[in-house]
C-alpha cells in the first residue's frame, strides 16, 4: 500500500515498513521517526547506518549482534529507540522488520 | 501496533536449559516489543543466575519424551552430557547466546532478575554466589506486589 510520507507517496507494508529501500532518505527517515517520537540525533544516525550495513550484507540483525556492534550498547540503544528498539529502529531505517525470536 | 500485555512476570522453578531459555527468550522478547518483563529465580531456577553454575545447565534426557531415547539409555553417564552439547552447537548455529550472556543481554534491555529469598536460603546461598546483575532478593508476596499494572502477566515455568 501508499502512505504519505514527506509529502511523497511510499510503498509500505501493512505494518508500515518500506518495501522499496530506494524510496528511502534522510527526509523520509526523519518523518518516520517522527511518528515513533524519536528525535534523530547524531548516535541515532550512526546506529541507522549500521542496520543499513547490515542489511546491504544481508546479515540478520539480533539484540546480540547489537551489543557486538561496537557502534551502540544495549542501554544506549533502548534508549533511542523506546518501547521495541530493533523493531522501531529498522522501521526508520527503511529496512524490512527483523524475524528473529532473539 | 500496540499489545494488551504491558508487562510479563515469568517465575523459573527448574534449571533445566530448555526451561531456561524457554524464559528467557520469552522475557527478551518482551523487552523488545516494548512490554516489560521480570524473571523471579526459585528453587532449582536459581542455578541460572549462579556464577559457578550457569555455564554448566544441562537439558534433561530422563523423563523427556519428546528426546525419542529410550529413558534408561538417557539415565546412562555421558548421554546428557552429550544431548547437552549437540543443543548448545544447534542454538550456536542460530545465535542463541549462552546462559551468561543472555544474562547480561536481559538486564541490560531492562527485564529485572530477582531471586527467591526462601529459596537462597534453603540453599543456604550468599549474595555473592550471584550474578552481578542481579536486581535483588525477594519473598513471593514481594514479586506479586510488581504485578502493579493492568495487562500484567505472570507465567511458572
Amino acid at each position: 500500500m501508499k502512505k504519505l510520507i514527506a509529502n511523497r507517496e511510499i510503498d509500505v507494508n501493512e505494518e508500515g515498513y518500506l518495501i522499496d529501500f530506494k524510496q528511502w532518505d534522510r527526509e523520509v527517515c526523519e518523518c518516520i521517526a517522527g511518528e515513533c517520537n524519536v528525535v534523530m540525533t547524531e548516535k541515532h544516525w550512526e546506529v541507522i547506518e549500521y542496520l543499513q550495513d547490515k542489511h546491504r550484507k544481508e546479515e540478520p540483525l539480533s539484540i546480540r549482534g547489537i551489543k557486538r556492534s561496537g557502534v551502540i550498547n544495549i542501554k544506549e540503544f533502548y534508549n533511542l529507540f523506546p518501547g521495541g528498539p530493533l523493531k522501531k529502529s529498522t522501521l526508520i531505517a527503511g529496512i524490512p522488520k527483523p524475524k528473529s525470536c532473539i | 501496533m500496540s499489545t494488551k500485555v504491558k508487562k510479563m512476570l515469568f517465575i523459573l522453578s527448574k534449571a533445566t536449559i530448555e526451561n531456561a531459555y524457554a524464559a528467557f527468550v520469552m522475557a527478551n522478547g518482551a523487552r523488545m516489543e516494548g512490554i516489560e518483563s521480570e524473571i523471579f529465580f526459585t528453587f532449582f531456577g536459581l542455578e541460572a543466575i549462579q556464577k559457578k553454575k550457569l555455564e554448566h545447565l544441562h537439558v534433561a534426557t530422563v523423563g523427556n519424551p519428546a528426546m525419542h531415547i529410550p529413558t534408561m539409555l538417557g539415565g546412562l553417564p555421558g548421554v546428557e552430557a552429550l544431548a547437552t552439547k549437540m543443543m548448545k552447537k544447534e542454538m550456536e548455529k542460530l545465535d542463541m547466546p549462552p546462559i551468561g550472556e543472555f544474562l547480561e543481554i536481559l538486564s541490560d534491555s531492562g527485564c529485572k532478575l530477582w531471586a527467591c529469598k526462601l529459596a537462597v536460603e534453603m540453599f543456604h546461598l550468599e549474595e555473592e554466589d550471584f550474578i552481578d546483575d542481579l536486581d535483588g532478593i525477594l519473598t513471593i508476596g514481594d514479586f506479586y506486589n510488581r504485578a502493579d499494572q493492568e495487562g500484567t502477566q505472570i507465567l511458572f515455568i
